[in-house]
């Protein structure tokens, strides 16, 4: 419960504090989010399977998130940052489908 | 695996996972929540301007577009410093238009009559205590002023009566004494004043058989004195022509 609090409290911080995002950051934060977005869903799997550990739900959030950066920035660097995002996201989004498929079975078990 | 997961199973580990329970591991993990909230509400609430999402092709439109719109902004900024300079000129020449008028329109007030002038000139003053003068004579003293380039005259007579003399002024005699200048009857003794040349007026006025002549010869007396300030004020009228018209231009050019 604490983690889904966690969520809300910092969507209201967001919403809240006037952040405007690093020109830097702005071409990668949508695919971090994305990689983030899987790691939540297949953390909510993991925990309806019952093998949800915190350090695997660690690692696994960090190193989606920043792998999904890195593919995003060196395309980018190659000239095909375009296309390389949108086979990330689809790669990504395929997964959220699955996990969510997968934790709809288990709760509703169809 | 989730093979081996009941609905039943799951539905009560999502319960335990909603307790308040805090596990080892919880702290990092709503750490990790609380950073995803918060950069997808920045994310959302961040202003889109719509150009990091177009394409090459889209971006080369819109800024031929841009380029294309500041050529027009351009054109229309030298146009109108154009049409600012035009305007400043046509004013300048209204200007110089409208000063002209007003030079031509004091050069014919002082030789219509209708302005005072002052400037070097002759003051002649006739005694007359016979009334010997005659209008003809005073035309011809007048004349003699108007033939040495007087540019303003004017008579003055008793009683304390003052006439501006112009082209169109006659000189009538008066059955009872005097002389009519202008329709004003004016007596001895008569006072001449006239704007000119002094060395010009003087001379004319005393050439030998002129105008001082003729005047000692009817038996006045006549002193003349230069004046470097010469006050011509009385003033005529402007009268309106009765039959005068002005002429067309194309007649006018054959002066």
């Amino acid at each position: 419960m604490i983690p889904v609090l966690g969520l809300v409290l910092g969507i209201v911080l967001g919403l809240v504090l006037d952040v405007s995002v690093p020109t830097a950051l702005e071409p990668y934060l949508p695919i971090a989010l994305i990689a983030a977005l899987d790691a939540l869903l297949g953390a909510g799997r993991a925990t309806l399977e019952g093998v949800f550990d915190d350090r695997v739900f660690v690692v696994s959030f960090l190193s989606n998130v920043l792998l999904a950066t890195l593919i995003v920035f060196v395309g980018n660097q190659l000239g095909v940052g375009a296309q390389l995002t949108t086979a990330v996201i689809v790669v990504l989004g395929i997964r959220i489908f699955t996990n969510a498929a997968a934790m709809r079975r288990l709760l509703l078990g169809a | 695996m989730s093979t081996q997961t009941t609905p039943a199973q799951a539905r009560a580990r999502l319960r335990t996972t909603l307790s308040w329970r805090a596990r080892p591991g919880t702290t990092v993990t709503t750490v990790l929540f609380v950073l995803v909230g918060f950069v997808a509400a920045v994310q959302l609430a961040s202003p889109d301007d719509g150009l990091d999402r177009a394409s090459r092709t889209d971006l080369v439109q819109i800024l031929s577009s841009l380029d294309t719109r500041a050529a027009q902004l351009e054109e229309e900024v030298s146009q109108l410093e154009q049409t600012r300079a035009e305007l400043v000129a046509g004013a300048g020449t209204s200007e110089a238009a409208r000063a002209e008028a007003e030079a031509r329109l004091q050069t014919l007030g002082i030789l219509a009559g209708t302005l005072a002038a002052e400037g070097p000139g002759v003051e002649l003053v006739v005694s007359d205590p016979a009334g010997t003068v005659d209008a003809s004579t005073m035309l011809s003293v007048v004349q003699e002023l108007r033939d040495a380039r007087a540019e303003a005259v004017q008579i003055e007579g008793s009683p304390d009566r003052s006439v501006r003399v112009v082209a169109s002024t006659a000189f009538v005699d008066v059955p009872t004494g005097g002389v009519s200048v202008g329709g004003v009857t004016l007596g001895p003794p008569y006072r001449v004043l006239a704007i000119g040349d002094p060395d010009t007026l003087g001379p004319a006025l005393r050439i030998p058989g002129g105008a001082v002549t003729s005047l000692e010869t009817s038996g006045a007396s006549v002193s003349i004195r230069d004046d470097s300030v010469v006050v011509v004020d009385a003033l005529l009228e402007p009268t309106t022509p009765s039959y005068a018209r002005p002429a067309p231009p194309e007649s006018s050019d054959t002066s």
